[in-house]
């Protein structure tokens, strides 16, 4: 049986990849993300996070994209 | 006259297109949100394209073409965005800019223009990077499939300008239905899954080092190695143009063509002051002499622009090659602590050239509590080239410490005032989310013709001021005004800063500009210290008349003058503190 894992984009190692889930946030921010390429279904790289609850970097498709840490928690993703 | 809207998402290369069919050159970089504004600008229908006589564009035909700032959606979340939907409103044509790096994503905003039934082209832009990239994406599918022409072009080089320029007669809207969120980003999926296939391809060089510019440790050490490099170099290019060209051409040259024309005048008439100045021990001394024709074209030509070319030629690069953002990255938990996120640096790295371009960079914050914070940090503690070439050229002199206490000083200002701001000020600031471009090496021909915009911007600003403002201060001494204003503000001047009375002058003229009030401490005879306090409180008090005019413009009259307030405040205070406190 396949163990499925959800986890915050925060919380993710660095390097690892995954499935994004349908995010945690506010409308205005769901959008926003959405149309920048993070929405559900989607597949993810992260590909680091900064220390001191700074900023995460994550590719989705072709681009990278820097998220405030509060914004990593709030999105679930499935490893 | 119709008008074509160019719109895209942020950064796919929209103000680069807009100069290739306009010719008119906009700041264009490699980060989201260089384009704050829209511009405007015209384009001719080439004649020698074949046309019907029912077509749209007519050759020798004139439009205007709008270059409108990048957003991701046409549901407005944004001002900017609010913007660029109005824009849109009035778009005859729209050319909607995609990056064929990143087609899917594009693509959502492509859809929405067309549901809306305007007249669309698609210029599939950055198309030599998809090669690289293992991106293979088949253009005359696309076509088939979004029902408008789509061209692939490389604004940089101009590849497929042309081809776009043709295909502007096709423009069609493709009968696209209003589509929900989720229908949209199906058809997306659709188009993508037929028209685009990825190959395997190994990291390039850049993609490697992309990686480890955001790499928590890697990344912080090669930001410190990048800044301090980007320093070195800005001096060593600033020092050797000042040695190597500027002081040649103006003592060599110059100097001897003045004591001429001084002859002439009779050193002791009233034109020989103006124009000539003082002559110290029967020379003419381009710092101290204060003439029109001499220090007032040896601040602003032989100190300063050495010195705007470098810094330019310097951030120009970090701007075009795509680091600003990654520092960014790297630097947002710092810039949470004084009110900001970390792009608050881009806005902040600009006002080391100067504070106006900057003032109005802070429009890609979101918050107007960010950009208060940000706009009056700036004012205060970020010093623009042409005061800093100035405090290198005068105070360096004494000694790098000196300088050095300057800038530690102005750190210090801009770290504990913004931590100060941030407690006080009302609002809170959203967090960082920007999206991080490819490193792309800049093609030469379009970096040189920024560094020259630039340049050329400095001097079409500063030079007249400059010249006014020598003028202006000549004529009001002979008149005697600043001696009843340098008794009016000794208290503070003498008591508080410990300068002498006289240097109120160049304070007030710092309000004109911060070059030659530097320069106008120089006959002043001051000491070191008193040097290094007097370069603070005028880097830190009233801004320039232009940071002014476009500090009001960008936060409103209550918050310019707030601002103001609190950079007359902490100027005095940090002027009696470091008067207090240093000891050379």
């Amino acid at each position: 049986m396949i163990v499925r894992k959800y986890i915050s984009l925060a919380e993710l190692g660095a390097g690892r990849s995954c499935r994004i889930m349908e995010p945690a946030s506010g409308r205005g921010l769901t959008r926003r993300l959405e149309e920048m390429g993070i929405r559900a279904g989607k597949r993810a790289v992260k590909i680091s996070g900064m220390p001191l609850r700074g900023p995460v970097v994550v590719q989705v498709g072709g681009t990278r994209i820097a998220l405030g840490h509060g914004m990593a928690r709030k999105i679930m993703v499935e490893v | 006259m119709k008008r074509i809207v160019l719109m895209g998402n942020p950064n796919v290369g929209k103000s680069v297109i807009f100069y290739r069919m306009t010719g008119i050159h906009v700041i264009a970089s490699n980060y989201p949100g260089t384009t704050v504004g829209y511009t405007k600008g015209d384009f001719t229908f080439p004649s020698n394209i074949p046309v019907s006589p029912e077509s749209r564009f007519q050759p020798g035909e004139r439009c205007e073409v709008i270059d409108a700032p990048g957003v991701y959606s046409l549901e407005p979340s944004s001002r900017a965005e609010e913007v660029a939907v109005d824009i849109l409103k009035s778009a005859d044509l729209v050319i909607s800019v995609v990056d064929a790096t990143n087609l899917e994503r594009n693509l959502c905003l492509t859809l929405q223009i067309l549901e809306k039934n305007i007249p669309t082209v698609v210029a599939l832009n950055i198309w030599d990077e998809t090669k690289h990239l293992g991106i293979h994406i088949d253009p005359v599918k696309l076509e088939e499939m979004l029902g408008i022409p789509v061209v692939p072009t490389v604004g940089v080089t101009g590849e497929g300008i042309r081809k776009l320029a043709e295909s502007l007669n096709d423009a069609g809207s493709g009968n696209h239905p209003a589509r929900t969120r989720e229908d949209r980003w199906l058809e997306m999926g659709r188009i993508v899954s037929s028209c685009q296939h990825l190959t395997h391809h190994h990291h390039t060089f850049l993609q490697r080092l992309s990686d480890i510019s955001v790499h928590p440790v890697i990344g912080l050490i090669m930001a410190v190695l990048v800044l301090f490099l980007s320093f070195k170099i800005i001096r060593f290019i600033g020092e050797s143009l000042i040695g190597y060209v500027a002081e040649p051409i103006f003592e060599g040259l110059y100097a001897p063509l003045l004591m001429k024309l001084s002859g002439v005048l009779g050193p002791g008439s009233v034109l020989h002051h103006i124009l000539i100045g003082k002559l110290i021990d029967g020379e003419i001394d381009f710092i101290q002499s204060f003439g029109v024709l001499s220090t007032g074209l040896f601040v602003p030509l032989g100190m300063v622009l050495p010195y705007i070319i470098s810094f330019y030629l310097v951030l120009s690069f970090l701007e075009d090659f795509g680091y600003l953002p990654r520092l960014a990255v790297l630097l947002d938990g710092l810039f949470h602590r004084v009110g900001l996120h970390g792009y608050a640096i881009i806005p902040t790295l600009l006002g080391l050239g100067c504070n106006v371009p900057a003032i109005m960079g802070t429009r890609i914050l979101e918050g107007r509590r960010e950009r208060f914070i940000c706009a009056t940090l700036i004012s205060i503690g970020v010093p623009c080239a042409a005061l800093q070439a100035m405090i290198f050229g005068l105070v360096g002199e004494r000694g790098g410490r000196y300088v050095a206490t300057v800038y530690i000083t102005l750190f210090l200002v801009w770290l504990i005032l913004g931590f100060i701001l941030s407690r006080f000020v009302k609002g809170y600031s959203p967090e960082l989310i920007i999206e991080i471009p490819h490193y792309r090496l800049p093609p030469l021909g379009p970096f040189f013709k920024k560094l020259r915009v630039r340049v050329f911007g400095f001097l079409r600003e500063a030079v007249p001021i400059i010249l006014i403002g020598v003028l202006v201060v000549n004529l009001l001494y002979a008149v005697g005004i600043f001696n009843f204003l340098a008794n009016l503000t000794a208290p503070v001047i003498t008591r508080l800063l410990g300068l002498p009375k006289e240097s109120i002058v160049a304070i007030l003229v710092g309000f004109l500009r911060k070059d030659v009030a530097v320069g106008m401490l120089g006959p002043l005879n001051l000491t070191s210290k008193q040097l290094v306090v007097a370069c603070t409180v005028l880097a830190m008090s009233f801004p320039c008349i232009a940071t002014f005019t476009i500090l009001l413009k960008e936060l409103g009259v209550k918050d310019m003058l707030k601002s103001t307030a609190i950079m007359l405040t902490t100027s005095v205070i940090v002027g009696t503190i470091l008067n207090q406190v240093i000891r050379f």
